[in-house]
């Protein structure tokens, strides 16, 4: 696969807070890559520079091996947090509009039966539930034949049903070849989803690989996490444990064995809880915080 | 500049305004109200006194020299100019010009109140020469219309273009079109286009509505009446982008259109003529685009100006628009508060 964008050293701030410190990292073609991080991490940020609509403080940015340039901008899709439209406009009138700024604009017809928008072509945009709202604005993002298509944040206020649909219709632009650039602070999505994940904190990147290959590298075998209790645990080696958010958090291969040395240390179980290591531990590990914070 | 970009945002806007029904009947309905509210409170209100011009060298009148002129409840007027003077009585708003010296009197013969102040004139001048003109009466609500089809033109300008501008500003609307290949050239045009078509509509529409109602004076051209009311429409819209060129904020916006508009409302003569005001106040009212627009429109309609009469308001609207356009061009920012 090749490289379709390579960023090196962006860095973006705003008087005093550095919103974005210096990041660089590569994105493939056709692969879904996944900006994660709580609010205010500068997830939004970013992508706003990549999609050329915040100019950075420093850093460049690359597509397909080039600096970027005003026409790679405008062959961007883009899908935004917040995104309003002009108001009485229908989901058709608001497609065509659209359409009608690119020289080159994808078949509506095709577009609209990717998105499912049969139903509510003549519908005020504004009576939209979240889920159809969510599904115009992708089509919106996808009416200039993107190859790179960049989503902020895009099912954040949806319901799990509409998610879920969301995801399929993500995984169709990427069945297509398209490279996808989300951002989400929903584990279940970037795992569902990315090919790749970054993970940042306060505009720094804290992690960068595949979600598989990040969890192997940081944990093995299952999390046990119970009320911390003010002591401090004695374990083998090859466990590791944290505080936080009010909770001892233990990294464990031998779960029993984990178990027997808590209770012969005075530890009491109640409250304890075993499960497999998701993003969001990743990112407690990392950070001391949660990524849904 | 794409045609194609430019015509699919102008239609947008356009379909939006049309659209917005409360808007939309509120611009309509405001104005009408205003114009029929005129003809209701000053149609009727004839003072029972005469007005009469009296040509003379001096200033002031001297009631000494002449017993007409110590009649009472005639009000006399001084006129050095007997052109003026008989553009007035043509418009009825003199009843009666006498020359005292030359015995000679002039009169509207479609004016009843003319008829009667040149009875009592006779009684102490019965061989004086009688000169007639015709014209017809130039109302209150004749003369206050252009202001108040201006005034509304304002309001829609300044607001409709401003307020819409921030609130687009505020939402995102021009953040999701910046990340489109629209220009902020093609974008403004089709504002300001946009704009200009639904005033020119709403201000022709009422205009020939309330015509049919009140029947109004029309001396000049209506081709010159359209030119003036295109500029002075483009002067208003380009102050309202030049207000909203960068702000993000409804708040101060408002409070700078309201800081435009309130004046001009005031002091560009839609309600009552700012001549012998003081000159700083005319001064002032100068700077303003609608009292260039009312006082060419009225010019044209209750004098019969024609546009070569018009070169000063006409030049000045012109001049306002360059300014205020190249400004707001320089000042427009999509997104705002420095982002």
């Amino acid at each position: 696969m090749s490289t379709v964008l390579d960023v090196r050293g962006l860095t973006k701030k705003y008087a005093e807070l550095v919103a974005v410190n210096g990041i660089s990292f590569i994105v493939k073609q056709g692969s879904c890559f996944g900006l994660l991080g709580p609010n205010g991490a500068g997830k939004t940020t970013t992508i706003e520079m990549l999609e050329g609509l915040v100019q950075p403080d420093a850093g460049e940015i690359f597509y397909h091996g080039k600096p970027a340039s005003r026409a790679d901008f405008q062959q961007l899709g883009v899908q935004f947090q917040q995104t309003a439209l002009q108001d009485y406009l229908t989901v058709h009138e608001t497609l065509k509009l659209f359409a009608a700024f690119y020289p080159k604009p994808a078949d509506l017809a095709e577009l609209i039966q990717l998105c499912d928008l049969t139903e509510i072509l003549d519908r005020d945009h504004r009576k939209l539930s979240g889920g159809q709202r969510q599904r115009l604005l992708l089509a919106l993002a996808l009416v200039n034949e993107p190859q790179i298509i960049f989503l902020d944040e895009p099912t954040t206020g949806l319901d799990p049903h509409a998610r879920r649909n969301f995801w399929a219709l993500i995984e169709q632009v990427k069945a297509q070849g398209r490279t996808v650039i989300l951002t989400t602070h929903y584990m279940d999505e970037a795992e569902q989803l990315c090919d790749q994940i970054l993970i940042m904190d306060k505009g720094n990147i804290i992690a960068l690989d595949s979600p598989e290959a990040l969890l192997a590298q940081h944990f093995s075998g299952a999390l046990l996490r119970l009320p911390d209790q003010g002591q401090d645990p004695k374990l083998p080696d090859d466990a590791s444990w944290s505080r936080a958010g009010g909770y001892l958090q233990i990294n464990s291969r031998d779960i029993e064995q984990t178990i027997r040395l808590l209770q012969a240390q005075q530890f009491s179980l109640e409250g304890l809880f075993i499960k497999s290591a998701n993003l969001d531990d990743l990112f407690l590990k990392l950070t001391g915080h949660s990524l849904s914070a | 500049m794409n045609l194609k970009r430019f015509l699919a945002v102008f239609k947008a806007r356009n379909l939006e305004f049309w659209r917005d029904k409360s808007s939309l009947a509120w611009n309509f309905i405001f104005p009408v109200l205003l114009v029929a509210g005129f003809a209701v409170v000053f149609g009727n209100g004839n003072k029972a006194e005469f007005k009469v011009g009296v040509l003379q060298a001096a200033a002031s009148i001297d009631a000494t020299t002449h017993p007409f002129l110590q009649t009472r409840y005639l009000e006399f007027v001084p006129y050095i100019q007997t052109e003026t003077a008989l553009k007035k009585l043509q418009h009825h708003q003199l009843d009666l010009l006498v020359d005292l010296k030359a015995k000679q009197y002039w009169l509207n013969d479609s004016s009843a109140k003319g008829y009667l102040a040149e009875k009592l004139f006779l009684q102490l001048e019965p061989g004086a020469v009688k000169a007639t003109v015709t014209g017809r009466q130039i109302r209150y609500v004749d003369w206050a219309l252009p202001g108040i089809l201006g005034m509304n033109m304002m309001f829609s300008c300044l607001f409709g273009v401003g307020y819409v501008l921030v609130r687009y500003r505020k939402n995102s609307v021009l953040k999701r079109l910046q990340a489109t290949p629209l220009t902020a050239l093609e974008f403004i045009s089709a504002q300001v286009l946009s704009r200009l078509g639904i005033v020119l509509f709403i201000a022709g529409s009422i205009y020939l509505g309330c015509d049919l109602l009140f029947d109004f004076v029309m001396l000049g051209s209506y081709v010159d009446l359209l030119l003036v009311t295109i500029l002075g429409a483009m002067a208003m819209i380009s102050l309202g982008l030049l207000i909203a060129s960068r702000s993000r904020s409804e708040e101060l916006t408002g409070g700078l259109l309201n800081m435009a508009s309130w004046p001009m409302m005031i002091l560009s003569g839609v309600w009552f003529s700012l001549e012998g005001a003081p000159k700083a106040l005319q001064w002032f009212a100068d700077i303003l685009p609608l009292t260039h627009l009312v006082a060419a429109a009225r010019a044209i309609m209750t004098d019969g100006a024609t546009l070569s009469q018009l070169t000063y308001p006409l030049a000045v609207m012109v001049g306002m628009i360059v300014v205020f356009l190249s400004v707001a061009a320089m000042l427009f920012r999509w997104q705002g508060d420095g982002r």
